[in-house]
């Protein structure tokens, strides 16, 4: 039997996305942000997270997907770096789900495209592929 | 290692690092007088702890370092030897050591692979002779871990030879003799020996009540003696659990911090609510509310607050070696120790304030027969003050050396086409001074290996000014040097302007802030004075302000990537709010779609993601808890590439005294100062009189505050309470502004005045604070000018007024 894991899930684009749990401070709902002067677009701005001011990151723009329609609130799912806490804008939050090992597969070599080098594999569920985010590369390629 | 062994070090590194400071201190007064057999002992005692605590933890090198100074030490101590200032050097090598070895512990763990045989020599080279028991094998450790210690031990310290064998026991209570902490009741006679004895007995057989219990069961004692006798115990014992002072970790205190930022803003935002809707008992709540809040922030940020002395501490050792080094005598004085800052400001004024004693001892003092040819004592005296006015930190470095050689840098000045050869004659000793701090000056004839030639005083004015102080220099000729440094107390909370530009708020610091100015495009001509419409200076978009020209900045431009070209073209509006905004000797006009409020902003720094964005210098979190962007103006300033179009500095000097004499005949203000941060102005034609009166004289009458005046109550209404403001500090005596309202006399309580001004431009409507007419720019201070007629009016008067007017009327 190996190992299990638990990942926290998110829907972008309607395809099921997730984050190990360990790496996940807190998730929220749609929250007011300050704008960032026009920079790396993938950074929007900046929110207030009691107290603490964290910058914003959209997945979106990261993996290369299309525009959030106009009028879709972004969820913030808030995960912990060594800068301190960061928000990922992402469509849907989803639930915690276990997955095993043997279930997990490297992403195929066509997955270069643009945003594919942030996928780290996928769980293979029994109704849908779960794709892994390497949290790590997504954060770099974010930087201003 | 285990956790806690790692505890036992870091605790051995905090005392460490403290005891060495002490040294470094006690070393150089010792110098200076070298029978204090008080000093001598405390050095003493403090490198034989730090050799004790070293060698049960097994750093062999430190303690080697530190045996070689203990046996120096307790030679002087024994009276063997007397101080000289070679000796002085080879212990200051040793603390230096220590220092070293302590550092590479904190840092790596281990000892580190440095070689101390050099400072071991230097010290044993004093006290070869004598073969201490100690000397050879490696003394035993000491027999578990003591406090350093302190003031619970008049006796002499053991010498060398006698730390390997175990110290008896302090007499203090342990498992073994619990029957001693009934001694004092035993003496009073309360309680026979032998029945205690009994009780202890009675416990070693397994009774498993304590003694006392025992004792109050058998009715030999009330439970009060015992209480008594457990607190005689603990006074006897040194009490070092009562010592009023916690060392607490710095990252608790910042998130104590944050969190009481939180608060303040909850606090403002049910302010705000409660402000507008009707409540019942909720304002009164949310007023407690507020005044706990602030004084909980207040506290908060004072556990953040140290002394100058933890900087100044490290002064006598530099001041002494610097004065051996260029051979001069030189007596620090140090006035305003406990002046408290921020640790963070702290800090960030080490490395200048080092720089400066340096170059005072160096370039200012002269040596010994120069001194003596000029009548002056052969000793030069270097005197720091620092002390506290209107919620900034002065500080001053005066040496009585031989002062600037002005004639010297002017020559150098104008060799160096550091200065346009049309400004010479304008400029006054003071301004040639000031040069010093231009980068690249220098006037040493010899470079000494002291002061770092050419960088230095640039380096010291651009730290302080980075952290939104400033630094002058005045100077007299064989008199000597003064340096001002002036520095915010904390760097955590500042005075900044709102603004608002396309849609995001963003806050301004009130130390690059000039004025504000309403810019009315549409005027057909540029006038003589105030501002004319726009111009164009080789695509660079200017004004004229009081005849000079400024150039133009939009704020939604002057945050673009570096690499995009800097669009120039300005909003269409009719009219144009601008920010002056001063920086480097660089003036320029920052245009904002609206200007807001003075606030007090708590400064967030960014994260690294965003630390590269030029022109941002971090974030903040306002009233209603969106966060706002701090605007870094110095790098505004050169990444819109902005320089005065004139090629002349203006400085606010220049810009003040210009615009007093072209605006002689406005209207005059009355400036106050609210409280520490608040500065609020009243137009100097709706006053009759100021008046002081003691605090006492303050009566209630008709559920208001009144004075007896001239015979009449006199309504009393409070400026800072109106406008929502902290109150001011209380005084034996308070001012009262008395003007009329309503054809009848009241009184204003506005604090202190500090100054009457002329008022050069109109002040800023600024939106939601009732009583106040606009904010204006005042000595480089956002200042709220008062408007009388809606401040009185909410002060709720009138069912007053007629009672007074009828006690008046008689």
């Amino acid at each position: 039997m190996s190992e299990l894991r638990q990942l926290c899930t998110f829907l972008l684009e309607g395809m099921l996305y997730g984050i190990e749990v360990e790496r996940v401070q807190e998730v929220m709902s749609a929250h007011e942000i300050t704008r960032l002067p026009a920079r790396n677009a993938a950074v929007r701005g900046l929110l207030n997270l009691r107290g603490q001011i964290v910058p914003v990151v959209d997945l979106r723009h990261c993996l290369g997907l299309s525009a959030r329609p106009v009028g879709v609130a972004p969820a913030n799912v808030v995960v912990r770096s060594a800068e301190g806490a960061i928000s990922l804008w992402v469509d849907e939050i989803g639930d915690v789900v276990e997955v095993s090992q043997d279930a997990f597969e490297r992403p195929p070599a066509a997955l270069n495209a643009r945003g594919g080098e942030l996928i780290r594999g996928a769980y293979k569920l029994e109704d849908r592929l779960l794709l892994v985010l390497d949290i790590a590369r997504t954060l770099q390629s974010a930087t201003v | 290692m285990s956790s806690s062994d790692d505890r036992i070090v870091e605790e051995f590194l905090i005392e460490s690092h403290e005891n060495l400071d002490q040294l470094d201190r006690d070393l150089v007064t010792l110098e200076r007088d070298p029978a204090s057999r008080e000093v001598l002992g405390r050095v003493f005692r403090a490198i034989h702890t730090i050799k004790g605590t070293c060698g049960f933890l097994g750093f062999a090198r430190l303690q080697s370092v530190a045996h070689a100074g203990e046996s120096l030490l307790s030679r002087l101590r024994d009276g063997e030897l007397a101080l000289t200032p070679e000796m002085t050097n080879a212990l200051l090598a040793m603390v230096d050591a220590i220092r070293i070895i302590l550092t590479s512990i904190e840092s790596t763990g281990g000892e580190g692979e440095g070689d101390y045989a050099a400072p071991i020599a230097a010290l044993q080279r004093f006290s070869p002779a004598r073969a201490t028991p100690a000397s050879g094998a490696t003394p035993a450790p000491v027999p578990g871990f003591k406090k350093p210690v302190g003031k619970a031990s008049p006796v002499a310290e053991p010498s060398p030879p006698r730390v390997t064998t175990p110290q008896a026991p302090a007499p203090r209570f342990t498992e073994s003799q619990p029957s001693r902490l009934f001694d004092p009741l035993v003496d009073a006679g309360r309680i026979g020996r032998d029945k205690v004895d009994e009780a202890e007995r009675l416990q070693k057989l397994g009774d498993p009540r304590r003694i006392g219990e025992i004792l109050v069961d058998q009715g030999l004692l009330q439970p009060h003696e015992v209480l008594e006798a457990l607190v005689v115990h603990g006074d006897a014992h040194g009490g070092g659990v009562t010592d009023g002072h916690v060392r607490v970790d710095v990252k608790l205190l910042d998130r104590l911090m944050n969190l009481v930022s939180e608060l303040v803003l909850a606090r403002n935002q049910i302010l705000q609510y409660v402000g507008t809707h009707e409540f019942g008992a909720l304002p009164a709540t949310s007023q407690r509310l507020n005044v706990i809040t602030s004084e909980l922030q207040e506290g908060i940020m004072k556990t953040r607050m140290q002394p100058i002395s933890t900087l100044w501490n490290k002064l006598p050792r530099l001041v002494r070696d610097v004065s051996t080094a260029c051979r001069k005598d030189v007596r620090l004085e140090m006035d305003g120790k406990d002046t408290e800052l921020d640790k963070t400001v702290l800090e960030a004024i080490r490395d200048p304030l080092m720089h400066l004693v340096r170059n005072a001892i160096d370039h200012g003092i002269e040596g010994r027969e120069i001194r003596t040819v000029c009548g002056k004592p052969a000793e030069g005296r270097l005197l720091l003050r620092a002390y506290h006015e209107d919620a900034q930190v002065y500080i001053e470095i005066s040496d009585d050396g031989a002062g600037i050689p002005i004639e010297r840098i002017k020559r150098k000045a104008l060799d160096r086409h550091l200065i346009e050869a049309d400004r010479v004659e304008h400029m006054t000793d003071h301004d040639w001074a000031n040069l010093i701090f231009l980068p690249g000056f220098s006037t040493a004839q010899q470079i000494t290996n002291v002061s770092g030639r050419g960088v230095g005083m640039d380096v010291v004015k651009t730290n302080v000014e980075a952290i939104g102080g400033a630094v002058e220099v005045q100077t007299q000729p064989t008199v000597g040097t003064t340096i001002f440094l002036r520095i915010p107390l904390t760097l955590a909370i500042i005075p900044a302007l709102i603004v608002t530009d396309g849609g995001e708020r963003y806050a301004i610091p009130q130390a690059n802030l000039q004025e504000l100015v309403r810019l009315d495009t549409s005027a057909p001509a540029p006038g003589p004075s105030g501002p004319g419409a726009i111009e164009d200076v080789h695509g660079l978009p200017v004004c004229r302000l009081r005849g000079a020209l400024l150039p133009l900045v939009p704020l939604r431009h002057a945050l673009c990537p570096p690499d995009a070209t800097f669009p120039r073209e300005l909003p269409s509006e009719r009219t144009l709010n601008l920010v002056v905004l001063q920086s480097d000797g660089r003036v320029f006009g920052l245009v904002v779609d609206e200007i807001n409020d003075a606030e007090e902003i708590v400064v967030k720094p960014l994260v690294d993601h965003l630390k590269r964005v030029p022109g941002l210098a971090g974030a903040t979190i306002l009233g209603d808890g969106r966060v706002a962007l701090i605007l870094d103006v110095a790098s505004i300033a050169r990444h819109a590439g902005v320089i005065n179009a004139s090629g002349r500095s203006t400085s606010p000097a220049d810009a003040a005294s210009a615009s007093a004499a072209e605006c002689a005949g406005r209207r005059k203000l009355l400036l106050f100062r609210l409280n520490d941060e608040r500065r609020v102005a009243l137009p100097l034609e709706r006053v009759t009189r100021l008046e002081e009166f003691a605090s006492g004289a303050i009566e209630r009458a008709g559920g208001r505050e009144v004075v007896q005046y001239r015979g009449e109550i006199l309504p009393v209404v409070r400026v800072a309470e109106m406008l929502g403001e902290a109150p001011g500090e209380s005084d034996a005596t308070m001012q009262i502004v008395v003007l009329p309202w309503r054809g009848r006399p009241i009184g204003l309580i506005a604090g202190r005045l500090i100054d009457i001004v002329e008022q050069i431009d109109e002040e800023q409507p600024v939106a939601s604070r009732q009583g106040v007419a606009g904010s204006i720019v005042l000595q480089q201070r956002v200042t709220d000018v008062l408007d009388v007629d809606a401040l009185v009016s909410n002060a709720g008067l009138e069912g007053f007024a007629p009672e007074t007017a009828h006690a008046a009327g008689d």
